[in-house]
């Protein structure tokens, strides 16, 4: 069995089954756990619950005007590597073809030369947002293992999907047996580090715009 | 001294409650918190990131759950030590950091239940444990026992010519007082009098439950939190009123209106208002007569009435058309920082340095708005930047909003 054999057979598969049981696990464990009912009385004219968790979430999106000073480059950064990484993940031809073959539905993809600038702009993005979180005296105290690793590999598939794109570092089909194996990292580290984050936000900013949202604050 | 350590996770995992395990679990450490955080911002050190004071709690609650236990490391007593000024001393639990959070964590009710854990292992600000001692012991923090509310109540009936009834019967409204309020600025108390008296309402004080003020609930100790609770809602269920209202205190506010029914288990039989939110009632129903006030001033929100309970408007209601002078300062209302004395902070000796400082803050503001007027309504607010201004020797003057208002009924 050659590396590409191997990647696009046992190591995707394998890496799909714990990516989608874990997150399964990580969700069902958190979901199930005791929910104390709020007793107090609701105040008068608040919103729904549900008109709240959407509101919470849509808040949640930008900092609110007036609040000072926080930093816009770390805000605005965060937008364009996780929006660089949905047009990669679901703009290319051959990742729609994968996505195909998953779940049957296919989408027109988007020229080449556009995934390639959009995997450059997430690349470098990637790499500010790497030496922000060494240098800021913050996000140096803060960080853990999980939040470099979490780094890691999120950053190998562009990395390799550049080069196997480009044709460069290597044979074609070494470079995207690499590729495919680091989007198995990816998907095997996914439920057990912060990459869970990305299933999370829904329900943090929702139960947080709820909490609130029946006390008549807007936060 | 021995730290019980094992209580302290125990304590910690108690509360694996679903909210708060998404709140741990969801942190991306992106420090974005930092800056909305009025002590990171005053002492630029890294450890008064909000995030940063969620990790013990986090770390406990790994190490039990597989198969995040994989990476965890233990809690330990160092872990309690380390921590213990970034859960009392730098946290007023203003809730401030919710607000740029990507992911809506709420940081504040997180460090609220990590002080338990500290109550529990032993640990925690001296002071702050005393005062919720006290609060047990003698009915309030500051000293103010039944006989000495007696005493300032008719003192206060006397001095300020009011009607300020004592455990009248059949009455509807229920008015506590803060203990800050009866032993500092006891104005406040014959002022919320004036207000009802000028409304005609049927109100009382209760000498069986009077002090809202909750250090119990603040120093992380539940019991104490329940006890206090307890002594205003049987006084309250005894009297039979419809409405309980919280006198100018922010925290006392949050915990029994958003807190109290569920620490004690049970719906609270009664309504529970903040006194601007009466006070706007009163106005709303035409039951309020005021005289024009136009001296400059800005509004101060205590966080736990505006950005935690979600009464910033009923401050403004009261001021409309009445205050001419008023100026919102910026950020205002659920925006607004802190007076850097809320969640006990203010009782806390050895955090008054750096809360001081971080009162350039709320200078600033005010003197961008070119009032050099600080209203408040809050006594907690208003005792921490008495201090602060002494501190900085700021020439701005501070007072309440009851105050004002009381002092500017129409005559009826």
């Amino acid at each position: 069995m050659s590396l590409l054999d191997f990647a696009r057979g046992p190591a995707i598969t394998v890496a799909l089954a714990v990516f989608c049981l874990g997150v399964l696990w990580r969700l069902i464990s958190l979901l199930g756990l005791p929910r104390a009912k709020d007793r107090s009385m609701r105040r008068a004219g608040a919103s729904s619950d549900f008109a709240n968790a959407i509101g919470g979430f849509v808040r949640h999106l930008w900092v609110p005007k007036g609040i000072g000073l926080t930093s816009r480059f770390a805000m605005i950064n965060g937008y364009v590597f996780h929006l660089g990484l949905a047009v990669i993940v679901f703009g290319f031809a051959q990742h729609i073809l994968f996505l195909r073959g998953l779940f049957g539905v296919g989408w027109p993809g988007l020229p080449t030369s556009i995934i390639t600038l959009a995997g450059v702009v997430t690349l470098a993005s990637l790499i500010a947002a790497l030496v922000r979180r060494a240098t800021n005296p913050v996000l140096k105290l803060i960080s853990t293992f999980n939040d470099y690793f979490s780094w890691l590999v999120t950053t190998l598939p562009v990395l390799t999907g550049l080069l196997a794109v480009a044709h460069l570092g290597g044979p074609y089909e070494t470079l995207l047996a690499l590729h495919i194996l680091s989007v198995a990292a990816l998907l095997i580290w996914f439920p057990f580090g912060k990459l869970m984050h990305a299933v999370l936000v829904f329900v943090t900013r929702a139960e947080t715009g709820i909490s609130y949202g029946r006390r008549g604050v807007k936060i | 001294m021995t730290i019980d350590i094992k209580a302290a996770t125990r304590s910690f995992l108690a509360q694996t409650e679903e909210h708060l395990v998404s709140y741990l679990e969801a942190c991306v450490h992106c420090g974005q918190c930092a800056d909305a955080c009025l002590f990171y911002r005053t002492s630029g050190d890294p450890r008064h990131t909000p995030a940063y004071k969620l990790f013990p709690l986090a770390r406990a609650y790994r190490q039990q759950k597989w198969p995040l236990n994989w990476f965890a490391c233990k809690i330990t007593e160092g872990d309690l030590l380390e921590w213990e000024d970034l859960i009392f001393d730098t946290c007023t639990m203003c809730g401030r950091c919710t607000e740029v959070c990507p992911m809506g964590i709420d940081i504040a009710s997180i460090v609220g239940q990590a002080r338990k854990a500290w109550a529990d292992a032993g640990l925690g600000p001296r002071d702050l444990m005393a005062a919720a001692e006290n609060s047990r012991d003698h009915g309030s923090p500051l000293g103010l026992t039944q006989e000495k509310l007696v005493d300032r109540v008719e003192w206060l009936a006397d001095d300020d010519e009011v009607d300020m009834p004592l455990d009248k019967p059949g009455a509807e409204v229920m008015l506590t007082v803060s203990s800050i309020e009866a032993m500092k600025y006891p104005k406040s108390l014959s002022a919320m009098a004036k207000i009802l008296n000028h409304a005609g309402v049927n109100w009382t004080f209760s000498t069986h439950g009077y002090e809202s003020t909750n250090f119990g609930f603040l120093a992380g100790r539940s019991d104490i939190a329940a006890t206090m609770l307890g002594r205003i809602v049987d006084a309250a269920e005894q009297a039979g009123v419809k409405t309980v209202v919280i006198p100018e205190c922010g925290h006392a506010y949050g915990v029994m209106r958003w807190s109290g029914a569920n620490i004690l288990g049970r719906p609270l039989p009664f309504e529970v208002l903040h006194i601007t939110e009466y006070i706007a009632r009163l106005k709303r129903e035409g039951k309020l007569k005021l005289k024009p006030y136009a001296d400059p001033f800005t509004y101060h929100d205590p966080c736990q009435v505006s950005r935690r309970g979600g009464a910033a408007a009923d401050a403004r209601y009261i001021l409309d058309g009445f205050a001419t002078g008023f100026k919102e300062m910026t950020p205002t209302a659920e925006l607004n920082w802190c007076c850097g004395g809320g969640g006990g902070v203010q009782a806390m000796e050895r955090a008054a340095d750096l809360r001081h400082k971080a009162f350039k803050i709320k200078i600033d503001q005010v003197e961008a708005t070119g009032t050099g007027r600080l209203v408040s309504a809050c006594a907690n607010c208003r005792l921490t930047m008495d201090e602060s201004k002494t501190y900085w020797n700021w020439g701005g003057a501070l007072e309440s909003l009851v105050e004002i208002v009381a002092d500017h009924l129409e005559d009826v």
